[in-house]
């Protein structure tokens, strides 16, 4: 492992209006390069927050975060919107937008670049289809160009297998480790303990830090229990899931 | 031929037909931002409500640019602070802002003690464009179209997904003041030959025909701009030809021809298996 590309020291973000709590309070890790992290947290409890803290967009109360490089976004493609005309290149020349001024259109050499992202995800050859018409494992992988577009060297993936089917999900896992072994950073957001056991690193948070580390020695029962509230149900052959619908309140 | 020819002999025509085809130039690009955005309400809503500005200029003897563009900024202002009143919401803000305006406008055009003509700023005077008014329009095509084909891509970033448009170095902020001002500048000059109620006929319904017929931004542009032209010169030569008020007649082709495109897309997706 290399270098840190993402630290947070007592990182305490949000608004100071009270009487409402900092989103997120007391974040204490640090990421190297070319890691997968799985960001574990009830709905409410912080995640969001997390990612918007590192693209500088919520107010830090207190401490530091630090970032090293571009960062990229892979929202849930049901954040937009499906109905407007665009291909699957269109989408994933957005990621130009940050790098040019606002008077430049993408060059050709842009146009190209934004065409091997997409051969990157295994989309090559859907470029020139509607977004709105691909599958949703296919728009998820347009978005993840997107970002590769960017440059992005850490990806901040919002909850990627929602919604997806077997193979699409298990298309998209294989997608992000190849993507961690060039050396980027992919810190995802998921409900999905299971799937978190198999990444190199483990963050739990619910408003404050709960655990953070190597999934073996964070993804304990006790852990699990004080980042969703109690409501962690043992499976059969050792698996652990947590049920949906667990606002933390 | 001579159904086409007889009235583009007339100067008066000739006038009225480039007028048309400037402002559908301008409205059919700035339309299709408006109905991906769907700020269709909200055109309609900033055409009716500058309407006590155009009049008051009128009375005053000023410009109508002048009178509709305070007009514009008193309705924005207006809109601002009702929708500020609890339970409200700016959905029903506008309304009350606009209802409250045109009929302001309305009763202030047709009292008794105001010069005859007044009317005609409802319905516009596509007959009476003077060069001034061409200029103007020319102006306003040429500044829409450099404006929209520089800020595309960030509009179309902020159109697909508003909600991390930003990370991506798109400002929502920003598309939204810019498509505004744009509207803005397109209602106050539409607004002289089109009228204001009829306006927002050229902004919105070659638009729409456009989204009826591409599956691209651009194409869908091209549509709408060739959809308004036809609907401004066929409105004009139905008017001509049949003796009907011309911006209503622009208004119905418009309409027609988004009912004919709706109408073949219909077929078409029924066709397929």
């Amino acid at each position: 492992m290399s270098a840190d590309v993402l630290r947070a020291h007592r990182l305490t973000g949000g608004y100071r209006t009270p009487p409402a709590r900092p989103a997120i309070e007391e974040l204490d890790f640090a990421l190297p390069a070319g890691v997968r992290v799985g960001l574990l947290g009830p709905n409410g409890g912080g995640k969001t927050s997390l990612f918007r803290a590192i693209l500088g967009e919520l107010p830090v109360v207190d401490g530091t975060i630090e970032v090293a490089g571009r960062c990229g976004v892979v929202p849930q493609t049901e954040r937009s919107r499906l109905d407007v005309p665009v291909s699957a290149l269109d989408v994933a020349l957005m990621g130009t937008l940050s790098r040019l001024p606002w008077w430049r259109h993408p060059s050709r050499a842009d146009r190209r670049a934004a065409r091997e992202a997409l051969a990157r995800v295994g989309l090559g050859e859907h470029a020139d289809r509607t977004f709105g018409e691909l599958s949703g494992g296919q728009r998820q992988r347009v978005l993840v160009a997107r970002a590769l577009v960017q440059d992005a060297g850490v990806l901040l993936l919002d909850e990627p297998f929602t919604g997806l089917d077997e193979p699409s999900a298990r298309r998209l896992e294989a997608l992000f480790a190849d993507l961690a072994g060039e050396g980027r950073t992919l810190i995802i957001a998921t409900h999905e303990v299971g799937q978190a056991m198999d990444w190199d690193l483990v963050l739990c948070v619910n408003r404050v830090q709960v655990a953070f580390g190597v999934p073996e020695e964070v993804l304990t029962r006790d852990a699990l229990e004080r980042t969703y509230g109690g409501h962690v149900v043992d499976l059969p052959g050792g698996g652990r899931v947590v049920p949906p619908h667990h606002d933390c309140g | 031929m001579s159904w086409i020819a007889d009235p583009l002999s007339d100067p008066i025509m000739r006038r009225a037909a480039l007028e048309l085809i400037l402002l559908g130039v301008a409205g059919g690009v700035l339309g299709c931002w408006l109905v991906l955005y769907e700020l269709a309400y909200g055109a309609e809503s900033l055409a009716h409500a500058l309407f006590p500005g155009l009049v008051a200029a009128a009375l005053l003897g000023l410009p109508l640019v002048v009178g509709g563009a305070a007009g514009i900024v008193a309705a924005g202002l207006a809109v601002a602070v009702a929708a500020r009143a609890p339970a409200i919401g700016r959905d029903n803000a506008t309304a009350v802002v606009v209802t409250t305006l045109l009929g302001a406008g309305v009763l202030l055009a047709l009292s008794q003690e105001s010069p005859p003509g007044l009317g005609e700023l409802l319905f516009g005077d596509v007959l009476g464009v003077t060069d001034g008014d061409l200029a103007l329009a020319g102006g306003l095509a040429l500044a829409l179209v450099v404006a929209l084909r520089l800020l595309h891509g960030r509009l179309l970033a902020v159109g697909f997904d508003r909600t991390t448009a930003r990370s991506i170095g798109a400002s929502p902020l920003v598309a939204d003041a810019a498509l505004l001002v744009l509207l803005a500048l397109a209602i106050l000059v539409g607004v002289q030959g089109l009228g204001n109620l009829l306006v927002v006929a050229v902004l919105i319904g070659p638009a729409a025909t456009g989204r009826q017929l591409a599956r691209r931004i651009a194409p869908m542009m091209a549509w709408a701009v060739g959809a308004a032209i036809v609907a401004g010169l066929g409105g004009l030569l139905l008017s001509y030809h049949a003796g009907t008020a011309a911006g209503a007649s622009v208004a119905l082709v418009a309409v027609a021809l988004w009912a004919a495109a709706w109408a073949s897309r219909r077929a078409i997706v029924s066709r397929t298996p």
